[in-house]
């Protein structure tokens, strides 16, 4: 498959306009855990062009029950993991990994990037990223989650929007530390809500 | 009035951002705080005092991803 038959393929589904948009697009995805990986193959399936994916750990078994990867995969860096699944679903899609912890130090990995995904399931963690980019790179957008642990409804998992550049998915409340896990389904309708508020701002809808 | 988190909240006037959040049983390790449509940074919350009109939303994020 060409890269001209990929883009031809996305352009009669999307629209050239649109497509045009997403493929010259940048986005980091930080973390590649339940919400990361579903993001990530989001992201690249609607053609985004560049994908910067930031994780430090490994596949392991106990990952396999909510995030995209498999049991051939068990002990690789989910960078690595990932990079090789995308591609296969997104050959033409620019990926770059980065095996590292993302801390206050190294934020600068995140300039490049448009649009700045949080995808970690540490809730300092989150804060520290959001507050990060607010401070350090305030004219990035910055899509991050909260809550979607549990067997809680569906229907709970949304989208709000604080300021002018920071969207948060989820349910605001539902916190692992409680509910003691997460459930396949639950964290994909979160990530659902961070890719395709990443694709409407990309699109220029930026209300939510 | 002060409107924190949709509501009108009394008794903040004249309190610095890191002291409601810290009487309110925030984390401040946790949150986000947006004021008046911007994220406020992290190092302005001693600084910055809670004044008439202000309106103020806190996320206090909870683990999971």
């Amino acid at each position: 498959m060409t890269k001209e038959e990929w883009f031809g393929a996305l352009k009669r589904r999307h629209g050239a306009d649109l497509q045009q948009k997403i493929s010259s697009s940048s986005v980091a995805v930080c973390g590649l855990g339940g919400l990361g990986s579903n993001v990530a193959i989001s992201l690249a399936r609607s053609g985004v062009g560049k994908l910067i994916l930031i994780d430090f750990d490994k596949v392991d078994l106990s990952n396999l029950h909510r995030q995209q990867y498999k049991i051939s995969q068990l002990g690789m860096y989910k960078t690595e993991a990932m990079k090789q699944a995308l591609s296969e679903i997104a050959p033409y899609c620019n990926v770059i990994t980065h095996t590292i912890k993302l801390t206050e130090e190294n934020l600068s990995l995140l300039a490049d990037c448009n649009i700045v995904c949080e995808c970690f399931d540490n809730a300092e963690c989150k804060a520290m990223l959001v507050n990060g980019i607010a401070e350090r790179y305030p004219n990035k957008y910055i899509v991050a989650a909260s809550g979607m642990s549990g067997l809680h409804t569906g229907n709970t998992i949304t989208t709000k929007k604080l300021g002018k550049w920071l969207y948060i998915c989820g349910d605001g409340t539902s916190d692992v530390a409680d509910d003691g896990t997460l459930f396949a389904p639950r964290v994909m309708l979160c990530a659902a809500h961070q890719a395709n508020t990443i694709l409407r701002i990309i699109a220029g809808k930026l209300d939510v | 009035m002060i409107k924190i988190n949709g509501e009108n909240v009394e008794n903040t006037k004249g309190k610095n951002v890191a002291q409601y959040l810290t009487e309110n049983g925030y984390d401040i390790k946790r949150v986000a705080v947006e004021l008046n449509g911007d994220i406020l940074p992290k190092v302005e919350f001693n600084s910055t005092v809670l004044q008439d009109g202000d309106c103020v939303e806190i996320v206090s994020f909870v683990g999971g991803g």
